[in-house]
């Protein structure tokens, strides 16, 4: 097939967006069933507290109100929320039951809720129910949390685990060493923030159990559920219809889904609850919050001898699907692009009074690259060489793949030179640079940084065997199935579970040029595990990586059967027959039958070969070998106000390679919408906490998603470098900008704050904390300066005296 | 309970509803206009972005019985004859969407910037969009589709 021919690699304008655009969509909460009640649910004022008493009873008589519960009331078959990934031998995985009974660890848990006729009166009534406390203290600070004598948030303590790997001579490579730089950043924690907040309609006809629900993984919920309700995995089925953004935030096993799941099979009748904004803020799992240190040796003209890090990952209350795990997806990553000789990590995942953390966007791998890009540029500084140059030293030359790291992963392919030198042209690099040097020399007000950051990370999670090997609870397989119907055209059955991410047409794309079929004539089931019996979902950039080879591999199969039946009807041998652009042709002849009579002549089954069976669909699922390392330059010029602290994104320029491409529409959006969300937590978003464990940032008011008038116009680019581990040749894309962009935009302010003595802001650098940063630093230099000239003063006087 | 007199997308409506109930809850729960989403509680986000006689509002921030004698326009009102409005194309062609939750909201918000400002500048779409949030696209394809939707608009009421 000729290249113009090709579906994969074109920008297909998406076939989903007909629905979306014209407000015909299947939101959960879209879902208005006959007799369907509503949930609302009472969630805990206190950060730690006892539950003394809990009184329904006036609830029960409110308007509208069919049921009334509290955590007592389900104790006996709640169960506790499932952690699937006890990262170590001895983790301490807390008993965690979706609705508390007699101690709350958070503000938010849930502690009663009302069932009603509608979503109004369901609220209403919340406000009869009592509930008494004795307050416990709170545990905030992951540094004291472990310290002796610290309140503890379960009996065991406060760790829940420490994981720990090696490689290399760590001690030989801080000995002596000429450079070390020594710095620990603050991963603040960020609220997901999908923009659909989750929602929850279950129902059952007494034997079998539907729920839809706003999740990124029906398939993995499906089996979760079974084993926590202990309703039969076959009568369970599960659902997510249109799915409004995930980011990690719907990779969970939630409370709410086990209750209105219970709640169901206790009245009999439909349930709905739809979380709002602020619930969602208080209860949805968030993201990072880490303490990071990093400690990096290295020679004096820059070359890294080893790096060393220790984490504490703050856990939250509880340990939820994957929390314990997220940190350590990162655990490979701190050795980023470069060659070193010996690594060292240690995390230690605390326990504290806050909602539990878990996957968003990347996933422990924006933490490592954080820290890493960051200590570049320290390191850079250190060793008096420009930023770019001290990575180049360092990094892995394309000559050199495959390469494994430090860190024990083979990076399959990249290309650092080409992504880094079309990234510089872009951005004009040099021009930049003497626009700053002249505004450093002016002292200007308004200063000019720049900010480096040389990614790779490890995604299209994932072989299975490697999860295995990290005590993951599952595989990483994906699974499709590829179904050639009676009229030609094609049904494919994904195992990957969209929401934004545009498979119904990338996948149609790849199906268009396996089978020669039309692009129109193929569509897409997914997300309903009545449908599409088997998947492993989607998240941490696997669905093209693994669930596009299965679907490869679905449509060789059915290829090869359809290539039986056409050489059997052209009366040749099937080794005669070859196939290209939909048709099949006896070699060297014009006989030619194409793959939609095929399909029509198995349907029919008149004349088939001896022993075919009639049918022209075929199931792959595809494990991994390897993980798929996209990898990119990002580069970003910041104004800095130094008078006003403000920082203003003046260009922002990302070249990503993520191997092969099938739509750059879609690869380009994930791109941006990732950067997106990296700048988001250098300069805007954080989830605080007060001194009693109450969250202030409840609303969209106080937790500041960016807005247009906040980002830049982002210009991107590609290098094209194949994976080599799949017959696509592609890499990863939904996590690579947030992933980047986040030490781009911090090294940036960091950079054009030097000239002042700044060596770190902290995240998110709004500017007040650059403001004050700069007032901080200032203060310390006139310290230093004053001291220097006392000594002066002293020196005098002693010169005069002797 | 009060009774209101409202047309949505075409259609006139005559309701009971409680004085507390919201618009978008009128749309979505009571006349089954489930195209507008709802993202939030403190009308911060525009999900929720319809056009009430002609002006884009926050429907979770209107109250039903304020939509008394007016006239909504919903995103399933906006194409006619089967034909989409140019801004819907141009979400399509700019690939302005990826879950599209926020969509609906912020194709009624830029044909409204659009009646003040037919022809507008990149920032003035930006600023124009502030109030309505999109977690996916980066806004940078949003502002593309606003571009190109006044575009069409201009040559197609020209
Ligand atoms: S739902 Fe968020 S502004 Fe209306
Ligand atoms: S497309 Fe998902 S929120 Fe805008």
């Amino acid at each position: 097939m000729t290249d113009t021919m090709s579906e994969v690699g074109r920008a297909r304008r998406r076939k989903e967006d007909a629905r979306l655009v014209t407000g015909r969509t299947q939101w959960t909460d879209n879902i208005q069933l006959p007799g369907m009640l509503h949930v609302a649910f009472l969630r805990s004022p206190m950060a730690h507290a006892r539950i003394t008493r809990v009184d329904v009873s006036a609830a029960r008589g409110r308007p509208g109100v069919v049921a009334v519960f509290g955590g007592a009331d389900f104790a006996a078959e709640q169960g506790s929320l499932p952690c699937a990934w006890p990262v170590t031998e001895d983790v301490v995985i807390p008993d965690h039951p979706p609705m508390a009974v007699s101690e709350v660890r958070y503000v938010g848990e849930a502690v009663a809720c009302v069932v009603a006729t509608d979503r109004y009166k369901a609220a209403d009534a919340l406000d009869a129910i009592e509930i008494d406390y004795e307050p416990l203290e709170p545990v905030l600070d992951m540094t004291e949390a472990l310290a002796e004598g610290s309140p503890t948030v379960h009996e065991s303590g406060n760790k829940a685990f420490t994981w720990k790997f090696a490689q290399g001579d760590i001690g030989e490579a801080f000995r002596d060493a000429p450079v070390v730089i020594d710095r620990t950043f603050v991963q603040q924690r960020l609220i997901p923030s999908a923009m659909e907040p989750r929602a929850v309609v279950a129902q059952t006809d007494g034997d079998r159990f539907t729920l839809h629900s706003a999740t990124q993984i029906p398939h993995i919920l499906r089996v979760m559920l079974a084993l926590t309700t202990g309703i039969p995995e076959h009568r369970l089925r599960v659902i997510a219809p249109d799915v409004g953004g995930g980011f990690g935030s719907k990779l969970q096993v939630t409370a709410e889904e086990v209750l209105c799941l219970l709640i169901t099979r206790r009245l009999g009748r439909p349930v709905k609850w739809t979380e709002s904004r602020s619930e969602g803020n208080l209860t949805v799992h968030h993201g990072r919050d880490q303490l990071q240190r990093i400690s990096v040796a290295a020679e004096r003209d820059g070359r890294i001898r080893g790096v060393k890090v220790d984490l504490l990952a703050d856990m939250g209350a509880y340990l939820m699907l994957v929390t314990p795990g997220v940190p350590l997806l990162g655990a490979f990553m701190y050795n980023g692009i470069y060659k070193m000789d010996a690594y060292d990590f240690t995390c230690t995942g605390v326990f504290t009074t806050k909602m539990p953390t878990d996957a968003y966007r990347g996933a422990g791998r924006p933490e490592a690259t954080y820290a890493i890009e960051r200590a570049m540029d320290e390191l850079a500084v250190e060793v008096g060489l420009d930023p770019m140059e001290v990575r180049r030293r360092n990094w892995i030359k394309h000559s050199e793949f495959p390469y494994t790291t430090i860190a024990g992963l083979t990076y399959d392919s990249g290309n650092y030179e080409a992504a880094t030198d079309r990234a510089l042209a872009l951005f004009g690099y040099d021009k930049l640079r003497a626009e700053q040097a002249d505004r450093r020399d002016r002292r200007d007000p308004v200063q000019l940084g720049i900010g480096i950051s040389t990614y790779t990370e490890m995604c299209g999670l994932a072989p299975s065997r490697v999860l295995g090997s990290l005590s993951y609870g599952a595989g990483g397989w994906e699974h499709a199935e590829v179904r050639m119907l009676p009229t030609g055209t094609v049904e494919v059955v994904t195992g990957t579970s969209p929401h934004g991410q545009g498979h119904v047409t990338a996948w149609s794309q790849i199906v268009a040029d396996a089978l020669g079929v039309p692009f129109e004539d193929v569509s897409v089931i997914h997300g309903d595990t009545a449908s599409s019996h088997k998947g492993m979902d989607t998240y941490g950039s696997r669905s093209l990586a693994v669930g596009g080879i299965a679907l490869v591999q679905a449509c060789e199969k059915v290829r090869e059967k359809a290539r039986q039946v056409a050489a059997h009807l052209m009366e040749a041998s099937a080794d005669d027959v070859e196939f290209s652009d939909g048709r099949f042709r006896v070699r060297g002849t014009t006989t030619e039958r194409t793959i939609q009579e095929i399909a029509l002549a198995t349907f029919a089954a008149h004349d088939l070969p001896e022993g075919f069976e009639p049918r022209l669909d075929a199931q792959a699922t595809f494990d991994p070998d390897n993980f798929s390392f996209p990898h990119g330059t990002h580069l970003c010029a910041v104004e800095v106000d130094t008078e006003t602290g403000a920082t203003t994104i003046r260009s922002y320029v990302a070249v990503d390679d993520v191997g092969k491409v099938v739509n750059p529409l879609i690869v380009e959006g994930q791109v941006h919408g990732g950067i997106a969300q990296g700048i988001a937590q250098a300069l805007f978003e954080e989830a605080v906490y007060d001194a009693e464990g109450n969250l202030l940032t409840t609303t969209m008011a106080d937790y500041l998603l960016p807005s247009a008038a906040d980002l830049p116009d982002f210009v991107t680019d590609r290098t094209e470098t194949p994976a080599t581990t799949n017959p696509l040749g592609v890499k990863g894309a939904g996590e690579a900008g947030t992933i980047a962009a986040t030490p781009a935009v911090v090294n940036a302010i960091v950079d054009a704050l030097r000239p002042y003595g700044v060596r770190d802001v902290r995240m998110p650098c709004t500017p007040e904390r650059v403001w004050r940063t700069l007032q901080n630093r200032a203060l310390q230099n006139r310290a230093l300066q004053n001291r220097a000239l006392q000594n002066r003063a002293l020196r005098n006087e002693e010169g005069a005296s002797a | 309970m009060p009774r209101i007199t409202v047309k949505v997308d075409g259609i006139s409506y005559e309701e009971d509803v409680e004085p507390r109930m919201l618009l978008v809850h009128f749309l979505r729960d009571r006349l089954g206009k489930t195209g507008t989403p709802i993202g939030c509680d403190t009308s911060n986000c525009g999900s929720c972005t319809v056009l009430m006689d002609g002006k884009s509002v926050k429907s979770c921030s209107v109250l039903a019985v304020q939509a008394d004698e007016s006239e909504i326009v919903t995103i399933e009102g906006l194409s006619s004859d089967g034909n989409w409005h140019p801004m819907q194309r141009a979400f399509h062609e700019e690939h302005a969407l990826q879950c599209g939750y926020c969509t609906p909201g912020m194709i009624l918000a830029a044909i409204d910037l659009l009646k003040d400002d037919p022809d507008p500048s990149d920032d003035a779409i930006r600023q124009g969009l502030e109030g309505n949030l999109c977690r996916c696209t980066g806004y940078c394809n949003i502002v593309r589709a606003v571009r190109r939707g006044a575009g069409e608009m201009g040559v197609t009421t020209r």
